[in-house]
Parts: structure tokens; sequence; C-alpha cells
């Protein structure tokens, strides 16, 4: 075998090295189109990706933690216009944020304004609701509102790209518990990543007096195998396992109740030590019936008012057992009545 | 004489070996190949670019071993990923559970660790323990069956050693009843047995090797099952080759007995070397929780070991030979499986199985080739003949039939 002189070597051996880098050049340069399933207005997620640099992950030092989520209602920011009536503005931000769903574990969340789940909306029937959306992650998002409003006001056709904004303007009707999510394609997953959010409209007259408390329950998929490892209320499993909620003996307890699991069909909540009236989204202000336990599907919501008679610890949990096994689990800490002069 | 004949006299070889230009010959390719692997350890992403796969995507975790004590698990896990884990939550059969782990909960890489897990496991239901990592990746491993898994005491002791000696050491010694009756066939028959006893260790090495194979495919891989077999079988190869040579060398120079009562031992030890494997089997099968499946290796084991027994005692059936010899050899055949079992029963690991069951797969090839070689010298032409490749093939048939009770 004839020896490779050196004048061979660069002969073949620079065009070849060449061409290889150029096609190295040329193949990062494209990028294939997927196209775009009818209906599914939104095109595929990656090319945002590489045509802009991921958003720097917010500090978010003022997120609320799950026992804040339950009492935090956002009543935006109140005008009275001239027209009459009352105006709400809210300011929701899409941003991806790492969050912690269970003690020592970390999720790659999206969330609106930093928390799973994202602010309560809260106002009363007839207000006039402006929410100002800004999209700050990598993906393109929208704000879903369940209730009645125009069709521009129902954020599904208009898709919020990563740096747009848009302005949900709609009247707040009915009253009861409503909720909002994103409902861009691929919908479990921007679901499931964490762009929810309770919303909740109040009757005209008032309901009565009570500790009032919202919860959203949800669940996290961490490692994307399409079953939730962890099951929770408010964002993190066990969480009310391990710091009990305060309440009192004798004081009316109205719970906003919200169901946003993604992947299993049915959810529940089950008390104990006591039944509730139970309003099935709220819409009535009488009762539809008084049980313990409340079977809800994927955005099904309902009102719960109790009262505690005895004192002490009491579990609320799904009675699903392997979700209250997987950190779906709370407790109220009953207090005596305190002695009032 | 011719160029090639040269050679550095005596006294500049000695020089030049210990100059200190020498070393620094050797040292230089290691010195830059460090300051290579560090330039890309630092810089790496110029040349190659930022990997595409986010790096959190591939730690992973495995499980070693899952011990079941009264009202406890301890489950043994390995960090085989590329960088460090921690260890989050644990769930036993989908449930979040209370859990202890040792040192703690961030493995560094190859860093192994102690999960201790109070829990109400009942015996016989399965146990799934699942490991869940900083980064929300899940790791499981199932138990079909749990069972107590045996302390080391006095009394596991004794019992792992009487299985022993039931499975391994008696069978040899019954193997060895054929022995008057190999003293009384003429040299045809013998030779035909001799062949017999090669197809037997053929298989039985053979199957060794299997063995390690499958249990090579169990392990993490990063410990390279595959590689562990090669070292196995060729120290088991070549150290009995070594030994060989010592014993047979010296027996060569006595009378051919000597020789041939050489080649039984060796024959005894390289089984011994195999049993060792077959009683980790055995010891491993109550260990893991396989107790029903125990019971069908003792059964096959017992068989098997008396064929083996025939084996070691065949090319010394024409000699006179002391007691004391034979139960010699019955020991050194046989006793290793009571080893074996102790190992199995109390510190399974599968990286011992698959060593000693190469080693022991190793030893057994070397064997074959000795009795071989001692075969052709005896009978010389007369060694390929007919009857001798139908003995040859009957061994391995025996060991078919018998390892067909052998449910592993």
């Amino acid at each position: 075998m004839s020896e490779l002189s050196r004048r061979q070597f660069l002969r073949w051996g620079l065009p070849a090295g060449l061409g290889l880098a150029g096609t190295a050049v040329a193949a990062s340069g494209t990028k294939a189109a997927a196209p775009t399933p009818p209906g599914m207005a939104h095109p595929n997620p990656t090319e945002y990706v590489g045509t802009r640099p991921a958003p720097v992950e917010r500090q978010a030092p003022g997120v609320l933690d799950p026992m804040q989520i339950l009492t935090a209602f956002d009543s935006g920011k109140v005008t009275r216009p001239a027209a009459g009536g009352v105006q709400r503005e809210y300011t929701l931000t899409a941003f991806d944020r790492e969050i912690e769903v269970a003690r020592g574990v970390k999720f790659p969340a999206w969330t609106f304004n930093g928390s799973v789940p994202g602010p309560t909306i809260r106002c009363t029937e007839g207000d006039r609701l402006v929410i100002h959306f800004r999209n700050e992650g990598a993906h393109p998002h929208t704000i879903h509102l369940h209730g009645i409003h125009p069709a521009n006001a129902d954020g599904v056709l208009e898709i919020v790209p990563p740096g747009g904004t848009y302005d949900y303007r709609l009247t707040a009707e009915p009253f009861g518990v409503f909720l909002y999510h994103c409902h861009v394609m691929p919908l479990k997953k921007h679901i499931h990543k964490g762009l929810y959010g309770a919303f909740i409209v109040d009757p005209k007259t008032p309901r009565p007096p009570a500790n009032e408390l919202v919860m959203v329950m949800n669940g996290f998929d961490t490692d994307l195998d399409g079953e939730n490892e962890f099951y929770a209320v408010n964002g993190i499993a066990n969480y009310f396992a391990e710091h009990p909620i305060p309440l009192q003996v004798g004081e009316p307890v109205r719970v906003y109740l919200v169901n946003m699991l993604e992947f299993d069909l049915i959810n529940s909540f089950h008390l104990h030590g006591n039944v509730f009236k139970l309003f099935r989204t709220g819409t009535s202000l009488t009762h539809s019936e008084v049980t313990d336990t409340v079977m809800l599907c994927q955005g099904e919501r309902c009102i719960l008012e109790f009262t505690y008679t005895h004192p002490g610890r009491f579990m609320f949990h799904a009675h699903q057992s392997e979700f209250a096994e997987l950190g779906w689990m709370g407790m109220f800490d009953v207090r005596p009545r305190t002695q009032r002069a | 004489m011719s160029p090639h004949d040269e050679t550095l006299p005596a006294t500049d070889l000695g020089r030049t070996a210990w100059r200190p230009g020498a070393w620094f010959l050797v040292l230089l390719p290691v010195i830059l190949l460090a300051g290579m692997v560090a330039l890309f350890l630092v810089k790496g992403e110029v040349l190659v670019g930022k990997s595409p796969v986010p790096p959190d995507a591939l730690l992973k975790i495995e499980f070693e071993r899952l011990l079941f004590r009264p009202g406890e698990i301890v489950a043994t896990v390995r960090n085989t990923g590329p960088d460090a884990v921690t260890i989050a939550q644990v769930a036993v059969n989908d449930a979040l559970w209370q859990y202890a782990v040792s040192p703690g909960p961030t493995l560094a890489r190859m860093q192994q660790a102690r999960i201790t897990i109070p829990y109400p496991w009942e015996t016989g239901d399965p146990v799934e323990v699942k490991v869940i990592t900083g980064n929300g990746l899940a790791f499981k491993k199932k138990v079909d069956i749990a069972a107590e898994t045996p302390r080391p005491s006095l009394k596991a002791l004794g019992a792992f050693a009487l299985l022993g000696i039931y499975v391994g050491v008696i069978p040899v010694y019954l193997g060895f009843l054929w022995f008057p009756f190999l003293k009384r066939v003429r040299e045809r028959w013998f030779h035909f047995f001799l062949s017999l006893t090669a197809g037997l260790l053929i298989f039985l090495g053979v199957d060794a090797l299997k063995e390690a194979l499958e249990a090579a495919g169990k392990v993490p891989g990063a410990f390279k099952g595959v590689g562990i077999i090669l070292i196995g079988v060729s120290v088991g190869l070549l150290g009995l080759m070594a030994v060989g040579q010592r014993t047979m060398g010296r027996a060569k120079t006595g009378t051919p007995g000597s020789e041939r009562l050489a080649l039984a031992y060796l024959i005894a030890a390289g089984i011994g070397l195999h049993n060792l494997g077959e009683g980790l089997a055995i010891g491993a099968a109550y260990a893991l929780g396989n107790v029903a499946l125990g019971t069908f290796l003792i059964v096959g084991f017992t068989i098997h070991n008396t064929t083996e027994g025939f084996g070691v005692v065949a090319p010394v059936a024409r000699d006179r030979v002391r007691l004391g010899h034979l139960l010699a050899m019955g020991l050194l055949a046989g006793g290793p499986t009571v080893l074996g079992t102790w190992i199995g029963g109390f510190t399974y690991s599968a990286l011992w199985s698959i060593l000693f069951l190469a080693l022991g797969a190793g030893a057994i090839f070397q064997v074959v080739v000795e009795l071989l070689k001692l075969m052709v010298r005896d009978a010389r032409e007369a060694a390929g003949s007919l009857a001798n490749f139908l003995g040859l093939i009957l061994g391995l048939g025996i060991m078919y039939l018998t390892g067909l009770l052998v449910q592993l």
C-alpha cells in the first residue's frame, strides 16, 4: 500500500473538511416549521426558543406560599368611571419560574405572577373588569376565563406571543366561583405547568360574613410520564398537613374550592368531623346538598360552608386514597372559642 | 550476523532505563493528556457547543438491594448518573412515606446511600419503593414477594452450611461411588467415560458463562459487568493453568499415575470454584425472596453435583487411590458450595456473583483442556474415536437434562 503523501492529504482532506464545516453552518441556520393543525393557532413552540433568548428567571420575593394563597384575594385597582359602576384593573404576568412542589422537589413551572396557583381574581357581579396580560414566558400563552363574556375576552383565539400583551375586557357575570387558565395547545401541558387560578364573582348582595379560604386543588407530574407524582392544595404537597390551618369553634368558614388537577379524571374533597353545605359552582345562594365529600372533575368548582362545633385537629383530604397518600392531605386546627368580653 | 541481532549491551540497558530523562519521556504523554483534559473541562463548550440536553434530565439513581427487616425496609441505592443528585422524597407502594437516608440526601457521583423506611410490609405481598430526586425524577424498584432477609446469625450460618453440604459436598461423594465400577471397565470404556466427563464440564462452563452474562445485564451499566466477566474468566483460566503447570509439571516427572491424580485434583479445584458460584446463587435465591425457586435450585444442583463427582474421580479410576485423596478431592470440589451459600445468603452482591461465576467458568475451561490433553496422551489416535465423541455428546445431554430441573 503506498503511503499517503502530504500533497495528497491536502488535496483531498481540505475540501472535505471545508465541506463538512459548511454543511454544519448551513444546517444550524434553517429551522423546519411544523404545519399548524386546524383549530390550533399556535405554531411549534421551539421556534420561539431559538429566535428569542429565554427570559432570565425572575426573582420573585413577593410570591405567596400556600397558606397566604388561602386568603390572598386580588380585588384589582378600583376606579369609578363617569358612566357609573365599578371598574377593576388587574395585572397578570406570565413568566417561567422554578417552584417547590413538595419538600425538596423542584419543578420548572409556568406561572401567573410567580405562583402556582396564580392570584385569585375577585370582583362583584356587574363590575367592569380589565385584565392586563403580559407574557414574559418563553412560550405563547393566553388567559381563558370561565363565565359570560365577549368572544374577544375568551382567551382562545388571541394567542399572545412571548413579549406580547393583551387586555381582556368584560363585565363580571354571573356570580359564582370561576377559574382562569391558559388555553394554548397542547392544553394538558399549558395547564399542568401551572397557568391557572381562581376567579370569584361575588353576588351583589354579599354572602354572610365568614372566614373565607381559597383552595385550588392541583397535581404535578415531575418526571413527565403522564401521571402525577404529587397531589396538592395551593401548590405544595402535604403543606397543610405540616402547617395546619387555624380555625375557631363556632366560626363560619367558607371554602372556595377549585379543581385544576390534570391527568386524573376526578378529584374530591372530604372533611373530617363535620359536614358542609355544598354550593355547586357557587351560582346559587341556596345550597344544593349537605355532605362531607364532594367529587369534582377538572374545571369544576364549588363553595363549601361549615362551622366546627368541636375543637381539635381535623383532617381534610381527597377521598381517593392514592391522592391523599401522595400529598393531597391537610389539617384544620380548630381552637376553642375565644372568650369575648 | 544480521542487523536484527543487534542488542544494547547489558550495562547500557541498565543505565538507560533509570536515567531521569527516561522518566520524563514516560511521564510526558501523561502530563500532556492531563492538560488536555483540564482544558476541555474548563473551556470545552467553545469546542463542542452547549449540550442541547439539560444535564438535569440525565441524573440517575439505581437500586442495588432491598432488605426486609421486621417493620422496616432498607434500600441501598447508588448515584450512577453524570452529576450529583439529591434524594427528596420516598414513596412505598405509591404512598409518600417517612424515611431516613445516610450518609445524607445528596449523593456525589457513584456514591452509595442507605435509605431506611419504617413500613409495615407483609410477607408475600409485592413492595415497590420509589425514590424521587430533587428535580422530580422517579426511580423505582419492585420486589414481587416480600420476605424477611436472613440476618447473619449462628442459626442462619448453620442452616446455610447444612444447605451447602447437602447440595455440594454429599452429591460429590455420591459421584465418587462410581469409582469401583470405573475400575472394572475396559480401557475403551474408560476413555468413553473420560469423554463424558469432558462433555459434563464443557456444559458446566458454558452454563456458568451464560449466568454471568445474565447477571451482568442486571448490574448498573457503570460497572461494566461484561468487563468483570472478561477479567474473571481470564483469571480462572490462567490461574488454574498456573496451578496445573506447577502440580502436573511436577507430577510428569513422577509416575503417570501421579499425573492423573494431579489432574483429578485440578478438576476438583475447577469444579470447586464453579460451585462457589452455584452456592452464591442458592444463598441469594433465599435472601432475595425467591424461596419457591430455591427448592428447584437445590434439587437441580444436587443432581448436577453428583455428575460432577463422577468427573472428578474418572481420571484416576484405573489407579489405586488412597482414601485420604478421595476425601480431600471431594472437599475441594464440594466445600466451596458452603462458602458460596454464606456469601450469597448474607451479603449478596451482583458484582461478586458475576466475578465468581466467571472465575468458575474460566477454571472449568482450563480443566477441560487438561483433560483432553491427558486423553490424547493416553489414547493417542484412539482419542478421536466415535465412542469418545458419543461420550462427549452424552455428557452434554446429561447436564442439559439435569439442568432442566434448575429453573433459574
